[in-house]
C-alpha cells in the first residue's frame, strides 16, 4: 500500500500563477542582470556600453517601482511539472492557471497581448488568456510551476530546421549563428539564445523554449553540450550586431541548449530567442 | 552628446540628422502598431480623413502597458518596426516625417525615407520602464477597441532615440555590424 495521493487545492495554483505573472515581469532574472553587468565591462563599443547602462537602469527602475521591465509582457507560458502522487482538487487545473493569468495581468497593470484567432478576427481577448500550458507528469508529491512571459519580438525571430545526421556539429552551429545573424537588431539584443537539438519536429521547438527557462550563465550538465554552448556564444558575439544592433561585441548574453533522443534519420534543431529581459519565474508547491 | 529636437519635424531638421546621432525628442508623438496602421492606410485609400494630422508628425511603434493610478503611462518601449513596413511608405507620402521603433526596415521603406525626406529612430527595446518616464501625458485618439494597439497622443520630454535611417540613405545597423564584425 503506497501513501495516499497528496491533495492540492487548485486555488493555490491560481494564487501562484497570479503572483509569478506580476513578479516575473517586474523583476528581470538575476542571471541576466549579472550577464549585463559583465557585458558592460567588456563591451568594445561606446554606444553599446551606453545602451547596456540604460538597460540596467531600466531593469532597476522596473524592480524598484514595480513596473513591467518591457511593455511586451508577452503571452503567459505556464510549465507544470506535476508529481504523479498529487491529486488536484477544487476545480480544473487549466481553469485555475488561466484564472491566475487573468488576475495577474489585470492586477499587475500588464499588457494584454493575446488575440482570439490568428488570421481573420484577431480580436484581443482582453485578459491575456488563454495561457500556453505544458504539463509534464514527474515522480513525487510536488508540483513545480514555471511562468514565462514570452514577448512577440524575439519569438518572431525564432526558427527550426530538420537537419540530417551528416550535418553534425557544424550544421547545428551554422544554423544557430545564421538565425541570430538574420534576426539582427529585431529581437532587442543582447539576446538569450535557446537551442533545442534532437527530438521531433514538434519536440525540438519545446526544447528550445525550455532551454530559455534555464538561467543565463548556467550550462548544460552534459560536458559536450556545455562546450557547444560556449562555442556558439563566442561565434554569435563575433557577428558585430551588438546591443540593440547598433554595433558591438555583446549580441548574446548566453546560449542554452537542451537536447533529446531522436530518430536515426534526423537531426532537428530549433532556435528560440529571448531579449535581455526574458521574464520567467518558478515555484514549487 | 544628444541633440534636442521638437515635434512636428521640419524638413530642415530632418536633413541635418545622420544615422548614429543621439537625439532627445520633445513634443507630441502618436502611437500606432500593425492593427492601427492597417486602418489608417484603409482610410487613405478610400480618401477619408485620418483620426489625427500626420503631416510633419512622428509615429511611435508601441503598445504600452496600462498606466497605474497617478502615472501617465505604463511601460512603453518600442515594438519591432518591420511589421509596419507594408504601411509606412504611403504614410510618408501623406506627410509622415518620423518613425520610432526598433529593428530593420525594408528596402522600400528606406527608399521612401529618402524620397519623402523622413527619418527612422530606434528607442531601446526592452527599456519600457525607463522610456515611460519621458511620457508626460497620454490621451486616446482612436480605435479604443484595439486595446494596447489603440492610437494615443503622447506628450514626451527628452525622449531618447538614435537615428537608424536618415533621409540620405544611411543605415546605422549596417554601419554597426561592419565596424564590429570579426571575420
Amino acid at each position: 500500500m503506497g501513501k495516499p495521493a497528496r491533495e492540492l487545492d487548485i486555488s493555490e495554483i491560481t494564487k501562484a500563477v497570479r503572483r509569478m505573472c506580476i513578479s516575473a515581469n517586474y523583476n528581470v532574472p538575476d542571471g541576466s542582470i549579472q550577464a549585463l553587468k559583465k557585458a558592460l565591462e567588456t563591451e568594445a563599443s561606446g554606444v553599446g556600453r551606453e545602451v547596456l547602462a540604460r538597460i540596467l537602469e531600466n531593469h532597476r527602475i522596473a524592480r524598484e517601482e514595480c513596473l513591467a521591465a518591457c511593455q511586451d509582457t508577452g503571452v503567459a507560458m505556464v510549465f507544470v511539472e506535476a508529481g504523479q502522487d498529487v491529486r488536484f482538487v477544487g476545480g480544473e487545473l487549466y481553469d485555475a492557471i488561466n484564472e491566475g493569468v487573468r488576475q495577474g495581468y489585470r492586477d499587475g497593470y500588464l499588457r494584454k497581448s493575446v488575440v482570439t484567432d490568428p488570421l481573420f478576427e484577431r480580436v484581443n481577448t482582453g485578459d491575456n488568456t488563454p495561457a500556453f500550458i505544458y504539463v509534464d507528469i514527474v515522480p513525487g508529491r510536488d508540483v513545480k510551476i514555471t511562468v514565462a512571459a514570452k514577448g512577440g519580438g524575439a519569438e518572431n525571430m525564432s526558427g527550426l530546421r530538420m537537419l540530417t545526421p551528416a550535418a553534425g556539429v557544424e550544421g547545428i552551429k551554422q544554423f544557430v549563428v545564421e538565425q541570430v545573424a538574420n534576426a539582427g537588431p529585431n529581437p532587442c539584443p543582447p539576446v538569450v539564445v535557446g537551442v533545442g537539438i534532437g527530438g521531433t519536429f514538434d519536440r525540438v521547438a519545446v526544447l528550445a523554449k525550455k532551454a530559455l527557462l534555464r538561467s543565463v550563465g548556467s550550462h548544460n550538465s552534459h560536458p559536450m553540450y556545455a562546450k557547444l554552448e560556449a562555442e556558439l556564444l563566442e561565434e554569435i558575439n563575433k557577428l558585430g550586431i551588438g546591443p540593440q544592433g547598433f554595433g558591438g561585441r555583446t549580441t548574446a548574453l548566453g546560449v542554452n541548449i537542451e537536447f533529446a533522443p531522436c530518430h536515426i534519420a534526423s537531426l532537428p534543431v530549433a532556435v528560440n530567442l529571448n531579449c535581455h529581459v526574458g521574464p520567467h519565474e518558478s515555484v514549487i508547491l | 552628446m544628444a541633440r534636442r529636437i521638437n515635434t512636428p519635424l521640419t524638413d530642415d531638421v530632418i536633413k541635418t540628422l545622420k544615422a548614429g546621432d543621439n537625439v532627445l525628442i520633445s513634443g507630441v508623438i502618436y502611437t500606432a502598431r500593425d492593427a492601427a496602421h492597417k486602418r489608417l492606410v484603409a482610410l487613405i485609400e478610400k480618401g477619408e480623413q485620418l483620426p489625427m494630422e500626420i503631416r510633419g508628425q512622428v509615429i511611435y511603434y508601441v503598445g504600452p502597458c496600462p498606466a497605474k493610478p497617478g502615472i501617465a503611462i505604463g511601460s512603453a518601449g518600442p515594438t519591432t518596426s518591420g511589421r509596419m513596413d507594408p504601411y509606412a511608405p504611403i504614410l510618408m507620402e501623406n506627410g509622415l516625417k518620423g518613425m520610432i521603433g526598433k529593428g530593420r526596415r525594408s528596402d522600400s521603406v528606406r527608399s521612401a525615407m529618402v524620397k519623402w525626406n523622413a527619418v527612422y529612430f530606434a528607442a531601446i527595446g526592452g527599456a519600457g520602464a525607463l522610456l515611460s518616464k519621458c511620457v508626460k501625458a497620454a490621451e486616446l485618439v482612436a480605435y479604443e477597441d484595439l486595446g494596447p494597439e489603440a492610437i494615443r497622443r503622447l506628450t514626451v520630454e527628452d525622449f531618447p532615440v538614435v537615428v537608424v535611417n536618415d533621409a540620405h540613405g544611411n543605415d546605422l545597423y549596417e554601419q554597426g555590424v561592419k565596424e564590429y564584425r570579426i571575420k
